[in-house]
């Protein structure tokens, strides 16, 4: 696992560390902000180590992100580690929720689906995750912010104050996931719906519903936790959209603010914060579906 | 095509409906400047955010263009934009397949790393490191939606061309002398079209989605050039004063999405019998 999971956090960082080296011009300058003195760009090409070959700058870069030091803000001058902590925690909640929102309608929904297969309800649940997936979430969101704030003046429309300023954002995100969610569980249960071992469960008298839940749905785990651990680390990045939308300080909203202000050391840090954890999630959820099946391990 | 695969798809309604719906979009983002009732940069203060009327079947936007006419405009943006992204991923990425496949080796090993790195990367994420470097506007969308397709299509590439270059006639064609890029065009890239043409398909409904997704975060497409995405960064505004012109843009990005990835389905059962359909 381990394996695997350095040498993509090592690419990962290095692509990162790129990102300055990459555009044209003196990396120095534009470290310190395009107005900024000769005599300041000097200086922060000593501190930065700018002026040293580079891959003893990667290595300084990777030894000093994984202190959690990830330089300071051009346009704030505050450090950008504390910068993504103020900002994670509304993106990291928008993202929990909306996974379990769409963990338990996508398995529902996913199960009726199977379960009725090829009849109608299957049909309504298939086209309608289509189309899910499809609506862009931005959309979406503002679809969401006209029925229930604006028309129905139920919900509030901006901000992060309140839990209920959560609840149209974890909607829209939560809605959409569901959709992958629905499609990977009625796949894999389709799977093994048809399985021998169904069939003597049935004829051994157990109750439909616990066929279903404790020998189908048991089985068909492993993808469907796959999934969702996918969408999780997805939302992690994905629910930047939806941030907009809803004026909602996470660290999306922070990167794409430090994009057009070309403030990237911000640029860097959230990029690489997200990324990691992104690797992290998913590290996580390969985890997971060892523990659930244990023949993984050994592949 | 060969004409069963044609058939087949053409038995499947969901994919004719799909590419129907496509093929209409399409004429209408080229026929734009002949379609469109207005200029769509025209702008007009006195008459912004207005509803449907005679004159401006769909409204006006904040600046009081026209939404009808930003819309056509829009979608020819949208639709090329998603195109060259997709066609410099697939050069770039079945080029870097078949690369790796061929030589094995620190090549390959080199192809899969740069692979894993890149679908690290949550989509939106990688777009936006992309466009940290090259700055907002066409180019760096183009660039920043083919590096999100690339690994996609370089998998695929990889997986098909590697199953076809053990092959006896492989063998044969290398045993006589043929040359190396030869070989890739007369026998191995065939065996990678038809995955990779469903595939592309289907990811062009995507390209569509982040492409708009950066123009909307205001990171794709400048203002006041007309976008389907763009024309939703005022989306707030727009749904308290003149709803209309924030439905169109996103009925018209989802049913584009939603086309793309019907035919593309469509074209993987037609073209892959022996995969079952989903």
């Amino acid at each position: 696992m381990l394996g695997r999971t350095l040498p993509v956090l090592g690419g990962v960082s290095l692509l990162v560390f790129l990102i300055v080296h990459a555009i044209p011009g003196d990396p120095a300058v534009i470290a310190a902000g395009l107005e900024a003195s000769p005599e300041t760009v000097e200086q922060i090409r000593r501190d930065l180590g700018l002026d040293r070959p580079l891959p003893e700058q990667f290595v300084t870069f990777v030894t000093r992100a994984v202190r959690g030091e990830l330089g300071t803000s051009i346009r704030t001058g505050a450090p950008v580690a504390e910068e993504i902590a103020d900002r994670l925690p509304y993106t990291a909640r928008l993202a929990f929720w909306s996974v379990l929102v769409a963990a338990v309608i996508g398995v529902g929904a996913g199960l009726v689906s199977a379960v009725w297969h090829n009849r109608a309800l299957d049909h309504v649940v298939m086209v309608t995750t289509l189309v899910a997936v499809s609506t862009p979430s931005y959309w979406l969101a503002l679809m969401m912010m006209l029925t229930f704030s604006v028309w129905l003046g139920l919900l509030p429309s901006i901000g992060a104050t309140t839990p209920l300023h959560y609840v149209l954002p974890v909607a829209t995100l939560g809605l959409q996931s569901a959709g992958e969610v629905a499609r990977m569980t009625r796949a894999a249960l389709l799977d093994v719906l048809g399985e021998e071992y169904l069939r003597a469960a049935r004829a051994k008298g157990v109750p439909e519903i616990r066929v279903l839940v404790r020998h189908a749905l048991a089985n068909a785990l492993v993808p469907v936790t796959a999934i969702i651990g996918l969408r999780f680390g997805g939302l992690l990045a994905g629910t930047v959209l939806v941030e907009s939308v809803f004026a909602i300080p996470g660290v999306g909203r922070m990167m794409v603010d430090a994009v057009v202000a070309r403030d990237f050391p911000m640029i860097q840090g959230g990029v690489l914060a997200v990324a990691t954890l992104y690797v992290a999630v998913n590290a996580a959820t390969d985890m997971l579906a060892t523990l659930a099946d244990p023949r993984l391990g050994r592949a | 095509m060969r004409a069963g695969a044609m058939a087949r798809f053409a038995a499947n309604r969901a994919a004719v409906a799909g590419a129907g719906v496509l093929l209409l979009v399409t004429a209408a983002a080229v026929l734009a400047p002949w379609l469109a009732p207005h200029d769509p940069l025209a702008v007009d203060l006195s008459r912004n955010f207005e509803g449907p009327s005679w004159a401006n079947p769909l409204g006006t936007d904040q600046l009081g263009r026209d939404t009808l006419s930003r819309l056509l405009y829009g979608g020819r943006v949208s639709l090329a934009l998603s195109v060259l992204s997709i066609g410099a991923a697939l050069l770039t990425g079945v080029a870097a397949g078949l690369a790796a496949a061929w030589h094995r080796g620190w090549v390959d090993a080199l192809f899969v790393r740069l692979v894993d790195v890149l679908l690290s990367f949550p989509d939106i994420l990688l777009a936006i490191a992309v466009i940290a470097m090259l700055g907002p506007g066409h180019l760096s969308t183009i660039v920043a939606v083919a590096a999100y397709a690339l690994p996609t299509f370089g998998r695929i590439t990889r997986a098909a061309a590697l199953a076809s270059v053990s092959r006896d006639f492989i063998m044969a064609s290398r045993a006589v002398g043929a040359s190396s890029v030869w070989m890739m065009r007369k026998h191995v890239l065939p065996m990678c079209l038809s995955p990779l043409l469903a595939q592309a398909t289907v990811m062009l409904g995507k390209a569509v989605l982040l492409a708009s997704g950066l123009s909307f975060l205001g990171l794709g497409v400048q203002p006041p050039e007309a976008e389907w995405g763009a024309m939703l960064s005022r989306g707030r505004d727009l749904i308290r004063t003149a709803p209309i012109g924030a439905f169109a843009p996103g009925i018209a990005i989802t049913v584009v999405a939603l086309s793309f990835s019907l035919a593309g389905d469509g074209l993987r059962d037609a073209l892959d019998p022996k995969a079952t359909p989903a």
